[in-house]
């Protein structure tokens, strides 16, 4: 096996050890548009960081966070739905980050590279970012765990019984940002999401507490990652998209079933 | 526990008021809440009873006023709604050590004391509206509250459910001794479970205990139609036979009669 196939396993692996429990939260919550809204801001991140000549991860983590800003205080706005918000936000962002990458006239941008990943460029530097980074986002939220569920059951509830809500919600859209940031590599900016909704979507069927479907949502994702780099080496497919589509198909075959029996 | 000093309020709001779009949806209110006390909060939709109560809880900011906790107070709350993500495995176990880590003997005791220990392996979306309610109430409970605060205990469940929650209600301040402040547009039966009454729109129309409250012109007003159905259902039942002055029975016709004659 290739030093480079088992680099591009160790990256996706760690990606989904962080985005499974994560993405509990953001399926829970009912916040996938929120993440797409922020994933597809991290193109623009990208640009900023390159123009500066910092960190293009730096420059993706500080672009989600002001745009989490930006929706969480237009959402108050009552002349505005929140979805319509979040897809001005999402796309528009987007192709201003197009727009950006296109000005980088000195720097060579491999944007499909960005937009639908390159695990198997992984770099010792990217694995440093994703392990490092991924223990102290798990860290975090284990010790947050029990007060971040009561929020996402009852916010107001919650914050009665002393739950420190505005905090927990700004230090999980951090996480957020960091997710979008070191999973960006592995299947790109468009498919970030689906390695945030699919693995908790498919161990939800398993599960029987929360914390049941956080850990099996690591175990679908790892297995995505898995089959998605097999047959990117066995019949040579493009393997970020081929990580999503057998999470995909893993989503099915699991629901498939339920579905039948409802049928029925 | 705090409750032995009656002279102190567990919370107390003075001139309190809360506006929305440059309106007062919470009007200059006064209210104290005692230990032991049971003190209901009824109004029509719409006339900030959930509003307040989020003030007292300092779920949302007040323009101005003063709110003011006993030190130490420690609050059990029940929202008017809960309604849990189907996408979220949570048993009624694990709901309740969302509030506090407790131990299992605990949440028996809490399920037990709100006549629900059968539902602890239940996933939360399986409860019906009166199991759910008590649900909420258990946890409110485990944090051996001084001052229980339901925002509609009985929403989403039938009327004789409901008559049995305010029972429970009751049972609960008798044996705890805390203060219970609840909301409520569910006149009758709050009526026969409750120490006090405020009557709310906005402002508060008035008060007190809740035989004067309910022959309150003001409170007459605020609920029409609905008021005078109760006030009647009470009428009837305690005047299903007539007196004349000296206490013996007379004929419908003359009891009608004398009404006019003083009406």
């Amino acid at each position: 096996m290739d030093d480079f196939f088992l680099m591009a396993l160790a990256a996706g692996v760690g990606v989904s050890m962080v985005a499974g429990p994560l993405g509990c939260f953001v399926v829970w919550r009912r916040m996938s548009y929120f993440g797409a809204t922020l994933s597809h801001s991290a193109l623009l991140g990208v640009a900023l960081g390159l123009l500066l000549g910092i960190n293009p991860m730096i420059g993706v983590v500080a672009t989600c966070i002001v745009i989490a800003a930006a929706v969480f205080s237009m959402e108050r706005d009552p002349r505005f739905a929140a979805d319509t918000i979040l897809g001005i936000l999402a796309h528009g962002m987007l192709a201003l980050g197009l727009v950006a990458v296109a000005f980088l006239d000195n720097v060579r941008v491999d944007l499909m590279g960005y937009l639908f990943g390159d695990i198997l460029a992984v770099s010792n530097d990217d694995l440093i970012w994703i392990y490092g980074g991924g223990a102290s986002c798990l860290l975090t939220l284990a010790m947050m765990w029990r007060g971040l569920l009561s929020m996402s059951v009852h916010d107001e509830l919650a914050r009665v019984e002393g739950v420190p809500v505005s905090a927990m919600r700004l230090v999980f859209m951090l996480m957020i940002a960091f997710v979008i940031a070191i999973a960006m590599k592995i299947v790109g900016i468009m498919l970030i999401v689906s390695m945030l909704i699919i693995p908790p979507a498919t161990a939800r069927r398993f599960a029987r507490t929360p914390e049941q479907m956080a850990f099996y949502s690591i175990v679908v994702g790892s297995l995505s990652v898995l089959g998605g780099l097999a047959a990117s080496a066995t019949i040579d497919t493009p393997a970020g998209p081929s990580i999503v589509v057998v999470a995909m198909v893993l989503f099915f075959v699991t629901a498939m079933p339920g579905l039948a029996q409802r049928q029925a | 526990m705090i409750n032995s000093e009656r002279q102190t309020p567990l919370i107390r709001a003075e001139n309190l008021t809360v506006s929305r779009g440059g309106q007062a949806v919470v009007d200059n209110i006064n209210l104290t809440v005692d230990a032991g006390e049971i003190v209901t909060l009824v109004g029509p939709n719409g006339a900030g009873k959930s509003t307040l109560i989020r003030a007292l809880l300092h779920l949302i900011d007040s323009d101005s006023g003063v709110i003011e906790r006993e030190p130490g107070v420690t609050i059990g709350y029940v929202p008017q709604q809960l309604e849990i993500d189907p996408t979220m495995p949570l048993d009624v176990r694990r709901f309740l050590r969302l509030g506090a880590l407790v131990s299992l003997e605990d949440m028996n005791r809490a399920l037990e004391e709100v006549g629900v220990p059968e539902v602890i392996d239940t996933p939360m979306q399986g409860l019906s509206g009166g199991e759910m309610r008590r649900v909420l109430l258990a946890r409110a409970l485990l944090r051996d509250p001084d001052l229980l605060v339901l925002d509609e205990p009985t929403a989403g469940v039938d009327f004789g459910g409901q008559a049995e929650l305010y029972e429970l209600i009751r049972t609960i301040r008798d044996r705890r001794q805390c203060g219970i402040l609840l909301v409520s547009h569910n006149l009758h039966l709050v009526m026969a479970a409750t120490d006090r009454v405020l009557c709310l729109n906005h402002h508060i129309c008035c008060e007190g205990q809740p035989d004067a409250v309910t022959r309150n012109p003001a409170y007459l007003e605020l609920f029409g139609s609905e008021a005078v159905a109760s006030a009647m259902a009470v009428y009837t039942h305690h005047h299903d036979h007539h007196h004349d002055l000296t206490g013996a029975p007379i004929d419908e016709n003359d009891a009608h009669h004398h009404e006019h004659t003083h009406g």
